[in-house]
């Protein structure tokens, strides 16, 4: 990341920040034992700036947790516990010890089961063991159809199944925290920003982020009409497919053989907002996994991916 | 998409109107032409309209925002949703309000964090009851700028007396609303016209486009004209040499230096340090999330509100609210309910409901009980005095949510009206010669044995025989019994759900008074409802009330039948009859469980002798 000069907030964006103070603030005097689903990626990183205001001078009073999939950017992982380190944060990072075992991945599984034993269910896995009753997260109701209607705080029956037609009504800002014993909640602070509103405050506040979504020359390959970043060795080339050096950034962050780059000179905080408004192209394009079927997400939410 | 270019910062609005308004399509329609779909969306609904559209060739708009399955399916939108666009002017959270009769909570839940309404009317149908409902939820929840959409003017061939004729009668309507701005604009969100360009199909219309409209009115409420409010959300005390109050300023401002009082204590202090996100700042409005250092070490927890000494909320414990009911179990008179107002949780009950309000026409109707998307006119009465405004005067001071205490639902909204002062002019006696006195001089403690079961279940044959073999053992006791109650101090009473909150609620208050003067208390009611259990259990004092659940299967109670009811019940002759046409909740956490079919009424009777026994000898 090139340094930016500091800039003054927007009142749109200084209401979003109060908005997300507010619900994270809300979310530790409410509930037993919350956990911040830290995906490392740039709404993760939103919501864990936040996080620290909320409650400076204090510490952030509740742990990070990264669900680790084994097929994570490297970059990914060395930013994480850069960062971890750097705040002083508790940081617990798990992955399905049976997937693992039995091999799971993309490449050999595809990117529904893959997603689904190292994604949704290392999840829950890592919810059951830390038993916690508030998990939060960087969702945002612009990114996908299905999640334009989350509430902020999302209620979770036991096995933590979402119901649409279980949902509560949020009305003013006085959200109804009450869950019973093995209920718990979803908390979305950032529900209401858009992708531009957070490269707007992360360029604003000078949150670090992944280099990856910056352009830079990376290791690429052509698969199926996306651009690969062959991250490791795992990966075989088919008869045909070779490698190519190309100037590329990342728009999401998430499994390297699941996740699209498009080609980019944006090297700076600025150019990449430059390029996001002149986009015509949506936030979840380059996601190999949502594309899978119509209505994958709501199915995916339902069955308890985050 | 530029953020910094905006003259007018941030407007939330809802749509809301009937099944087939075509409010998606609307929606659809701003963010198409606010040019806010990307390629690959348009690519994919042009792929699904040929699914599941319902507008031939053409790319159906209305599935840019029908994001659930089962609402495409169904061709209804059936939850609220949030749409973002932004044009060069201002950016806009849509609130896509479902115009689905059983779910107007939803759309109160819109309405409350919005200050404009577009509200639909399909040209072919003019107003319908939904459009009037929604009018008045809209009023009710505080918004004050309204555009009226008269959608679809394509298929009444753009014809200005129809138009003409729907804006009349709803100014009409609408007149007693309180609305500051309502502006009628002739739209069809299908074709565009009228929606972000002026439609050369309606000459006859010389106002703005509806985009244009949104782009330039004005609704800057004058938050930070009012009285300041702070409810405090949480205590940051992170270490000795730091205590602060965070929380956002609801109204108002703040400055270092300033007085503030805890409204519910009245203990004062001053302002010495304010944080806000960026650090250290000398002011803070309405709006910005912060936190507050004090100079004395007073004693504020979540809940408590900050408020100027000249300037306080008003403190009350009873209130008169309008409360819009979103619960498919209705709101009865008398039950506790959890209620959050601000960051406060406590227990509120509506102890009058004066009113139904009837939303086509806005009578009056008296009315016991309030069903699903219905709204009244209550008194309520919270378990602890509560900070509050006139909603009127302060939308987030001065409203409030009500939940269900057994499955955590948000059961209802209120908006307050105003505090009634009855409550500060009654205060409770005190007496020098008080409950632990009574009791010490009876020898024993006091506590309710409360029998819940159904009718026959033997809650009665039980409660005698304890109560005769305490009697014997020297015990100063008492019974309780519903039937006898009923010929009596309840006999103005019924069998509705109502009435039965509202029996259980005196025999309660019995209760408590003979616990009070030192009794042991055998009450054995029906009791059907765990609510009105709990309701008792909570006016009592700590291990005072021991809920012992003659457990017998309705089988057995019907093979009894002592009294003749179930037969009496089967054959219709008696309306809700707990176990036949009126439900039994069992007890989830019952002090003892008697198992009312098999052993001995004797036997049954010991169990609760030794229950009361670990009692006495507990301390």
């Amino acid at each position: 990341m090139q340094p930016d000069q500091p800039r003054s907030l927007s009142p749109h964006l200084r209401r979003l920040e109060a908005e997300g103070i507010a619900i994270l603030r809300e979310t530790a005097a409410s509930f037993r034992n919350p956990v911040l689903l830290y995906s490392i990626g740039k709404d993760s990183s939103v919501v864990l700036h936040l996080a620290m205001k909320a409650f400076a001078p204090g510490r952030i009073p509740f742990p990070l947790l990264h669900i680790a999939t084994g097929w994570d950017f490297r970059a990914m992982l060395e930013f994480r516990d850069r960062r971890a380190a750097e705040l002083n944060a508790k940081l617990i990072v798990h992955t399905n010890p049976d997937g693992l075992a039995r091999g799971i991945g993309p490449i050999t599984h595809g990117s529904q089961v893959h997603m689904d034993v190292m994604g949704t269910q290392a999840l829950r896995q890592a919810l059951d063991m830390g038993g916690y009753d508030a998990a939060i997260g960087g969702a945002r109701r612009d990114e996908e159809k299905a999640r334009a209607k989350e509430r902020v705080f999302s209620h979770r029956a036991p096995g933590y199944v979402w119901e649409p037609r279980g949902q509560r009504p949020e009305l003013w800002g006085l959200y109804n925290t009450r869950i019973a014993a093995g209920e718990s909640m979803r908390v979305f602070p950032i529900s209401n920003w858009t992708e531009f509103d957070v490269w707007d405050y992360i360029a604003a506040e000078q949150i670090p982020v992944v280099p990856l979504y910056f352009a830079a020359k990376r290791p690429m390959l052509r698969r199926s009409g996306a651009l690969i970043m062959r991250d490791d060795e795992r990966m075989p080339l088919e008869p045909g497919e070779q490698v190519e050096e190309m100037w590329v950034r990342f728009r999401t962050m998430g499994d390297w053989p699941l996740t699209g780059a498009h080609e980019s000179r944006a090297e700076t905080m600025e150019q990449v907002l430059d390029e996001l408004r002149l986009s015509r192209v949506s936030e979840r394009h380059g996601r190999l996994i949502d594309n899978d079927q119509e209505a994958s997400m709501e199915r995916k939410k339902r069955e308890g991916y985050f | 998409m530029d953020g910094t270019t905006l003259s007018r910062g941030l407007l939330r609005l809802l749509t809301c109107g009937s099944v087939d308004d075509g409010k998606s399509t609307l929606i659809g329609r701003l963010l198409y032409d606010s040019q806010m779909i990307m390629e690959d969306t348009l690519a994919a609904i042009t792929r699904d309209s040929r699914k599941h559209g319902t507008v031939g060739e053409d790319v159906d708009l209305a599935l840019l925002v029908d994001g659930l399955e089962a609402e495409r399916q169904q061709g209804i939108t059936i939850d609220v949703a949030y749409r973002f666009f932004t044009t060069p002017k201002r950016s806009f959270i849509v609130a896509d309000c479902p115009g689905h009769e059983q779910y107007t909570r939803n759309m109160a839940t819109g309405a409350s964090n919005c200050e404009l309404a577009i509200i639909l009317v399909d040209a072919r149908k003019g107003l319908l009851t939904q459009t009037r409902r929604h009018s008045y939820i809209c009023s009710l929840l505080g918004i004050r700028h309204v555009v009226l959409a008269v959608n679809k003017i394509d298929l009444v061939n753009f014809d200005q007396q129809v138009f003409d004729r729907i804006v009349g009668e709803y100014a009409t309507f609408a007149a007693g609303l309180g609305f500051h701005t309502m502006v009628p604009i002739p739209v069809s969100g299908r074709f565009g016209d009228n929606v972000s360009a002026r439609s050369g199909n309606t000459p006859w219309y010389r106002g703005e486009t509806l985009l244009e409209h949104l782009e330039s009115v004005s609704v800057e409420e004058e938050l930070t004209q009012i009285p300041f409010r702070f409810p405090v959300q949480w205590v940051n005390r992170p270490n000795q040499d730091f205590r602060g109050f965070s929380g956002t300023v609801a109204s108002g401002a703040v400055a270092l230096g300033e007085k503030l009082v805890v409204a519910a204590s009245g203990v004062t202090s001053q302002v010495t340090r304010i944080l806000g996100p960026a650090g250290e700042q000398e002011r803070a409005t309405a709006g910005d999330a912060i936190t507050i250092c004090l100079a004395d070490e007073v004693d504020v927890a979540r809940g408590d509100v900050l408020a100027p000494m000249a300037d306080r909320p008003a403190v009350a414990d009873q209130f008169a609210a309008h409360v819009l009911w979103m619960d498919e179990e209705p709101l009865l008179p008398g039950r506790q309910y959890m209620m959050r107002i601000g960051n406060l949780w406590t227990t509120a009950s509506v102890t009058t409901l004066k009113h139904r309000v009837d939303v086509t026409t806005l009578d009056h109707q008296s009315a016991t009980r309030l069903s699903l998307n219905e709204i009244g006119l209550c008194n309520l009465s919270t378990a602890q005095r509560v900070p509050m405004d006139p909603y009127a005067q302060n939308r987030l001071t001065g409203a409030f949510i009500l939940v269900d205490r057994f499955t955590n639902r948000t059961a209802g909204c209120g908006m307050i009206n105003f505090a009634l002062h009855r409550a500060t002019n009654v205060h409770h006696e005190h007496f020098l010669v008080d409950k632990a006195a009574r009791a010490a001089a009876l020898g024993q403690k006091p506590m309710v044995l409360w029998f819940t079961g159904l009718s026959g279940s033997g809650k009665s044959t039980v409660a005698k025989l304890v109560e005769q073999a305490l009697h014997r053992a020297g015990r100063h006791t008492y019974s309780l019994d519903g039937d006898n109650l009923r010929h009596g101090l309840n006999r103005d009473l019924g069998f509705t759900d109502q009435d039965r909150v509202e029996n259980i609620r005196r025999v309660g208050e019995v209760a408590k008074l003979m616990v009070d003067a030192g009794l042991i208390v055998l009450a054995s009611f029906i009791s059907p409802f765990r609510a009105e259990r709990q309701m008792v259990r909570e006016m009592l004092g700590e291990g005072e009330f021991l809920e012992v659940f003659v457990d017998t299967p309705i089988e057995v109670c019907m093979e009894r039948d002592v009294k003749g009811l179930y037969a009496k019940a089967k054959r219709g002759e008696i309306a809700n009859f707990t176990g036949v046409t009126s439900p039994y909740e069992p007890p989830e956490a019952a002090d003892v469980v008697l198992d009312g079919s098999g052993p001995s009424a004797e036997a049954l009777a010991q169990q609760v002798l030794e229950l009361i026994e670990r009692r006495m000898s507990s301390t």
